[in-house]
């Protein structure tokens, strides 16, 4: 850090001073605008402050944060890790994050899907993990085959950086089959709909199991080095580990775990060592929260597009619990509903739910027609009222998760 | 209807599919079962035959290359035509609204050759098109005011053979203040994805066509509230 250039310590100064006020203002944990003040004072910023650091990059549609946290919380052995834990997951919370740990050798960085490149080239990561990629926010996210396309091109470029990526997705597995070094991780894929046809030459992708392949060229999935099997993962060295220690709940999280392994692996954490430190982690910036409102324990997920519903889905507590959905479109949501027809509500029969949101009038529509009995209620509270006391599941996606998020205390 | 059984054909979700597409299938399933009549739905990945017996033909939005793909093979597998030769009705949005036409521009913006079942002809625009998007049907068709979302950035012209869907409101639609385009029972939309859902009129449209008759009236209050909340949201604004 105090190799840094003048200018560039001066741009970390003011980055801080900014992130502060904007705390202080209570607007947010201050990183991206402090992350942009430091950029606009030294564009080079990020590369220099990447520069004698050892760093990983975690990006996928789903996982992300938890993912990041996973890692971050299984490489502390090896000393001072810098992440941004928040989600600010693009260049200007790179800059906050590493900013912040000045003295940190190891750095995790969650990164938003499109930034890959641009945050490669100008960190040169050790390692980075890429874990799914499945339609979401349409309205604004860069479509997912032109995305995997340019992840190609980044880490043709990128000799010195090893990929560690679930080969359980086919296009994940084309984005990063361009690597000069990968670890293979069957990390499970339930989320089919976006997988039909090769990335490679558009013909049908046969599957078989977990294997896939592509009738029509070569294009196949790569032998795993690491399998999840369940909840249990084996090893390159064919030892294998229980993942049912895990504190947060279902498959989607055994997967990032296992991904998880794979990486700190690359470090030189072994997965004996790393499994306890992976159980510590209980929760992610609120997600698979339970707070106790009222006699009533509401658990938090949160579920940002059809993959996601799936995944939220494999949680809930068995029928008849209760469930509560809450949807909003506003910009960090997507602007668009239309992926409500995406998910299969059919599971929800049989069980009391609640439905709100800014969009709740949509939810409804697609509930009814698929024979998912449901009452509108005007906000959250009514719908934790209504139930009787006990447990509550409540889905929302990112802004109305938020938003319940803030009124029932931000536990992180 | 030749048989006693609607058949609705969803082509190509392998490729066709992309934002909530599948709505379509589900309204029109809805729709037919609450009047009491039987159907059944196929879909077809695009290494299967397009069948030739179906009611209704659904096609879905898609990515530039699954677009072009899904051209290829349907022009390629000849089923489609077949079906229109026989009357069937055709619903597509989007991707699957351009490649109905004579052509459509491809990644890079190079003309593609599509399948010519509708007199239209489109290309790339300048800026990407995202947002609600509103639009009074053509007077002949009897169906209510449209509402759905658009986002792509096609420009599309309409030939001497091809009508426009409705006249825009809201939106950008076709790039000439018109939305979509019909010609016989063949309906193509720029409002993606689950089109249908907040157009229960335009659904029953596509039903009549199918069986040949007026169709009794359904309770559509919950998508009644959809249509109202949305149109004021935009025209309100």
């Amino acid at each position: 850090m105090s190799d840094l250039p003048l200018r560039s310590q001066l741009a970390v100064a003011l980055g801080r001073t900014a992130a502060r006020m904007s705390r202080l203002a209570g607007r947010g944990d201050g990183s991206v605008i402090g992350g942009r003040v430091g950029l606009a004072l030294d564009p080079e910023l990020l590369t220099r402050l990447a520069r004698d650091r050892k760093l990983v990059l975690v990006s996928a549609t789903n996982g992300k944060t938890t993912t990041t946290r996973l890692i971050t919380s299984a490489m502390t052995p090896l000393g001072e890790v810098a992440t941004n834990a928040f989600g600010a997951n693009m260049p200007t919370g790179h800059v906050s994050a590493l900013a912040s740990a000045p003295d940190a050798r190891y750095g995790v960085l969650e990164c938003d899907e499109k930034y890959v490149p641009m945050v490669l080239g100008e960190t040169g990561a050790n390692v980075v993990a890429l874990m799914n990629l499945s339609r979401d926010q349409m309205d604004r996210a860069a479509e997912i085959w032109l995305l995997a396309g340019k992840w190609r091109r980044a880490l043709e470029g990128a000799p010195h950086s090893h990929v560690v990526a679930n080969c359980d997705d086919p296009l994940v597995t084309w984005g990063a089959s361009t690597a000069k070094s990968v670890t293979w991780v069957a990390a499970g894929q339930h989320w089919l709909e976006d997988s039909w046809c090769c990335p490679e030459c558009g013909g049908p992708l046969d599957r078989e199991g977990q294997d896939w392949r592509c009738r029509q060229c070569a294009f196949a999935r790569p032998r795993p080095d690491w399998v999840l099997q369940g909840d249990v993962v084996t090893a390159p060295d064919g030892r294998a580990y229980s993942l049912a220690g895990l504190s947060l709940p279902g498959r989607a999280n055994r997967s990032n775990a296992a991904i998880a392994l794979a990486v700190v692996a690359q470090f030189g954490v072994p997965p004996e060592q790393a499994l306890p430190l992976l159980a510590q982690v209980k929760s992610v910036a609120g997600r698979y929260t339970t707070v106790e409102h009222q006699g009533r324990q509401i658990r938090l997920l949160l579920s940002k597009n059809p993959a996601g519903w799936l995944e939220a889905f494999d949680v809930l507590q068995p029928a008849p619990g209760p469930v509560a959905l809450s949807i909003n479109a506003q910009g960090p949501d997507g602007r668009d509903t239309s992926w409500l027809w995406d998910v299969d509500y059919r599971i929800l029969r049989g069980r009391p739910v609640w439905v709100t949101g800014e969009r709740r009038i949509d939810l409804a529509v697609r509930l009814e027609a698929a024979d998912v009995s449901f009452t509108v209620v005007d906000d959250i509270e009514q719908a934790v009222m209504a139930v009787p006391p006990g447990h509550l599941d409540v889905i929302a996606n990112y802004t109305a998760f938020q938003n319940i998020r803030a009124r029932y205390g931000r536990v992180v | 209807m030749s048989s006693d059984r609607l058949k609705i054909v969803w082509i190509y979700p392998d490729l066709l599919s992309t934002y909530g597409d599948q709505g379509n299938t589900i309204i029109l399933e809805r729709r037919t079962a609450l009047r009491g009549i039987p159907y059944e739905t196929v879909q077809v990945r695009s290494d299967e035959p397009v069948p030739v017996d179906g009611h209704i033909y659904l096609l879905g939005g898609g990515e530039d290359r699954p677009q072009i793909l899904a051209a290829q093979r349907l022009r390629n597998d000849g089923g489609l035509y077949r079906a229109a030769e026989r009357g069937a009705v055709i619903f597509a949005v989007c991707a699957g609204y351009q490649l109905l036409g004579t052509q459509f521009g491809g990644e890079e913006g190079q003309p593609v050759q599509g399948l010519g079942l509708l007199d239209i002809s489109s290309g790339r625009g300048e800026q990407r098109a995202v947002g609600e998007i509103v639009g009074d049907v053509a007077p002949e068709l009897n169906v209510p005011r449209i509402t759905g979302f658009e986002n792509h950035q096609g420009v599309t012209r309409l030939g001497p053979n091809a009508r426009p869907l409705a006249r825009v409101v809201h939106g950008v639609g076709n790039g000439d203040g018109y939305e979509g385009a019909y010609a016989g029972r063949i309906i193509g939309t720029y409002m993606h994805g689950p089109a249908l859902v907040r157009n229960p009129g335009l659904a029953d449209l596509l039903l009549r066509w199918a069986i040949g008759r007026d169709l009794p009236p359904i309770d559509d209050s919950w998508a009644g509230r959809l249509r109202e909340e949305r149109l004021n949201a935009v025209l309100s604004s």
